[in-house]
């Protein structure tokens, strides 16, 4: 596998090296460095918002100011993340388009190196692809706009279609829910509004493509995702960034509502560069007998905090977060899950595992919760690592509250190393010393990675063999 | 010579001598028995052979068709073409037995060069049926959950695949049930060829009922003390291995 695996076509390219390009900067708007009103106004000025966007950003604002690092709990490196020194917004100033034709050349160029537009042939439903702060290409394939699937950016979302998002905007995730969440709100654009009506079932995946490319940037998508009674979907998200001096950061709000019935499958592989500070908050709301699905993968950055998280607020509704974590040198991966168990015979299920090579740390924060008043929830958590190196590292901090009646929660947690007669094993039979570990980690992860599309697990096997050359020795 | 020379050799782990002086030679084309009691050493000339790190070789030869591959690494000495089928084959969780045959392989391509396969699972396929293996057998993860005759098939089935010229079967039929015992049997007797030469390691006389070795060696305190033909099997499993208190 380690070696059958090494020319198979890259269709997503997710690689580091691949990604370690950028072109000059030639920005119509740049909101400048630093944080302050007139930013927040500015980017509201941009995009022509409606007077009450601009008072969310505003309050949003004023909370991220009050809030605190949390630091007693996260990494003390938050503490490095200079915000007078980020620069919040650039844009091109050009429309997005639609046709690859139109979208300017070096943006183009940097999607076709990354094989976007094969992929949207291939295999996708539609693709939005944003460059920087904004979209700069979006498309979906025309049946789904018949049948009144809506699959915009968020300027767009809120500007076009305010009775549908307005509803849901900024209520799973309030303002407040976290000092990053509070940053977001205050200074979005871009990400990927959509919203999939009664009983549409959308076949093939809708794809976002998220790309840093200018230095001290950070980047502040927002998604909503609504998928209506019945409704199922699969969305997948992939980042890159080239790797700069200075950190950047990518600050993000994910939001997803399933009404009753509905499903939904949010997909992300995450690669961005090992300099970028990876600060999300995922939350989905599940409706009665509706299910929400995060299958996450992250290999880049240099800190990730992120703990896809799903409100079962009806009665039957799923959720479930399937988690893959690769932590290299110097990198942190805090990663983990939340359930919140808000109505009877709602269902969880966590698999979380997690890679730690050379000095890499990675962390499991989980928390389930099934207050009282709820009765027959169950929960299954399972929470795997292993560790490569002798100073690799791994944390597990899982947070259970279980009152109710008849509600059963189950933790199962492991830690391993690589066994040296494993390697000695796969070695007698030929393999060197650094396919052996390869081999060995595929191995530990594949039930996990064929949880992702095809298109996917393939990309990531290969960035995990990549991931491992020089780990040992 | 063609085969396995082994001359002088003297294996330590963790600063004991643990083979001390071993002298044994297995022409290609024979197969040849190393029979003796528990802490003889015989797993660790085995281990020490392949490689093993912490098997280190403190004096002698190892001659593979002639070719010395003491101080190689072991994915090197795998690839001269040396098997070794061991007593307590390692589990692969999530590593498919098809797709860790196919990584061996490839690994035995020259650079940037693939086995085909189609061709692969064509001969995969072949030497199963030969095996009387089920096919979904291959799907499974290398060793993962597997009783003693199903670790034991498996690495056949590895040593069939990857035809070393060189194998040492290490206490390969401990553990086996009667009808495991000779699916190991015809394996290894399919796997004898005027190419190849094999050696066994084993404690009992029974897997010598179904492979006839050409020659039985008795090894104690870390060397080979007695060598007969196939009959010397037989007399041992009747008098034990009492002369050897003599």
């Amino acid at each position: 596998m380690a070696e059958s695996l090494d020319n198979v076509h890259s269709e997503l390219n997710l690689d580091r090296s691949v990604g370690d390009f950028s072109f000059a900067e030639d920005y119509a708007y740049d909101a400048g460095v630093g944080l302050n009103e007139d930013v927040v106004k500015y980017i509201s000025g941009v995009k022509r918002e409606d007077p009450w966007i601009l008072e969310f950003r505003l309050k949003a604002l004023k909370a991220f100011e009050s809030m605190k690092n949390p630091t007693h709990w996260a990494s003390k490196k938050l503490d490095e993340l200079d915000f007078s020194k980020i620069r919040f917004y650039l844009a091109k100033g050009a429309k997005k388009t639609r046709s690859w034709d139109e979208v300017p050349e070096d943006v183009k160029k940097t999607f076709e190196r990354l094989g976007v537009p094969e992929q949207e042939r291939a295999f996708l439903a539609g693709v939005e692809a944003q460059f920087d702060s904004e979209s700069a290409y979006s498309n979906m394939k025309s049946h789904l706009e018949k049948d009144g699937v809506i699959f915009v950016d968020s300027t767009e979302g809120l500007m076009k279609y305010p009775e549908i998002f307005r509803k849901y905007f900024g209520k799973v995730i309030p303002i407040s829910d976290n000092k990053y969440s509070a940053l977001n709100s205050a200074v979005f654009s871009g990400g990927s509004f959509i919203y999939v009506p009664k009983g549409v079932k959308v076949k093939q995946p809708l794809q976002a493509y998220f790309r840093i490319n200018a230095e001290s940037f950070g980047q502040f998508e927002r998604t909503l995702i609504i998928a209506d009674e019945g409704a199922e979907l699969m969305y997948m998200e992939g980042c890159t960034a080239p790797k700069f001096e200075t950190g950047t950061l990518h600050s993000a709000v994910v939001e997803l509502v399933a009404l009753k019935g509905a499903k939904i499958q949010y997909v992300t592989v995450q690669n961005w560069s090992d300099n970028v500070f990876n600060l999300v908050t995922k939350r989905g709301v599940a409706e009665e007998g509706a299910q929400i699905r995060w299958i996450d993968c992250n290999i880049g950055s240099g800190i990730t905090m992120k703990y896809p998280a799903v409100v079962l607020k009806g009665r039957e509704s799923r959720g479930e977060v399937i988690s893959i974590a690769l932590a290299n040198k110097k990198q942190h991966q805090d990663t983990g899950a939340k359930m919140m168990h808000l109505a009877d015979s709602t269902t969880s299920n966590i698999v979380s595992k997690s890679v730690s090579i050379s000095d890499g740390r990675a962390s499991y924060r989980g928390m389930v919760y099934m207050p009282r008043g709820v009765s027959k929830c169950k929960n299954n958590t399972v929470c795997d690592a292993l560790l490569i190196n002798s100073n690799s590292r791994t944390d597990t901090y899982p947070a259970v509250i279980c009152s109710g009646q008849n509600n059963s929660v189950q933790h199962e947690a492991s830690v391993s190393k690589v066994s040296e007669e494993q390697i000695f094993y796969m070695r007698q039979r030929g393999l060197s010393e650094s396919e052996a570990m390869s081999l060995s980690v595929n191995g530990f992860v594949n039930d996990l990675v064929r949880e992702f599309p095809m298109e996917y697990s393939v990309e990531l096997r290969r960035l995990i063999e990549l991931q491992m050359e020089g780990s040992v020795g | 010579m063609r085969g396995l020379e082994i001359e002088n050799l003297t294996v330590r782990v963790a600063g004991r001598n643990v083979v001390e002086g071993l002298n044994l030679k297995v022409p290609a084309g024979e197969v040849h028995a190393i029979m003796g009691p528990n802490g003889t050493g015989k797993s660790s000339l085995s281990k020490a052979i392949a490689g093993h790190p912490d098997y280190s070789i403190a004096g002698g030869r190892v001659l593979l068709d002639g070719e010395d591959i003491v101080g190689l690494a072991p994915d090197a000495i795998s690839k001269k073409g040396f098997f070794l089928a061991f007593q307590y084959p390692v589990s692969i969780p999530g590593v498919s037995i098809a797709n860790f045959i196919r990584a061996c392989l490839n690994a035995r391509m020259p650079e940037g060069e693939k086995i085909n396969p189609v061709e692969y699972y064509k001969e995969l396929y072949a030497k199963m049926d030969e095996l009387k293996m089920d096919r979904s057998f291959t799907t499974r993860s290398v060793n993962d959950g597997f009783s003693g005759g199903e670790k034991k098939r498996c690495d056949i089935l590895q040593m069939l695949m990857l035809n070393p010229k060189f194998a040492i079967l290490d206490e390969t039929d401990s553990g086996l049930d009667i009808d495991a015992l000779r699916i190991v049997a015809d394996g290894v007797n399919s796997a004898r060829s005027p190419e190849r030469g094999m050696l066994l390691i084993t404690h009992y006389h029974r897997l010598l009922e179904y492979v006839k070795p050409d020659m039985v060696h008795v090894m104690s305190g870390g060397r080979i003390v007695k060598s007969g033909g196939a009959e010397l099997a037989v007399e041992l499993e009747k008098t034990g291995y009492d002369f050897l208190k003599d």
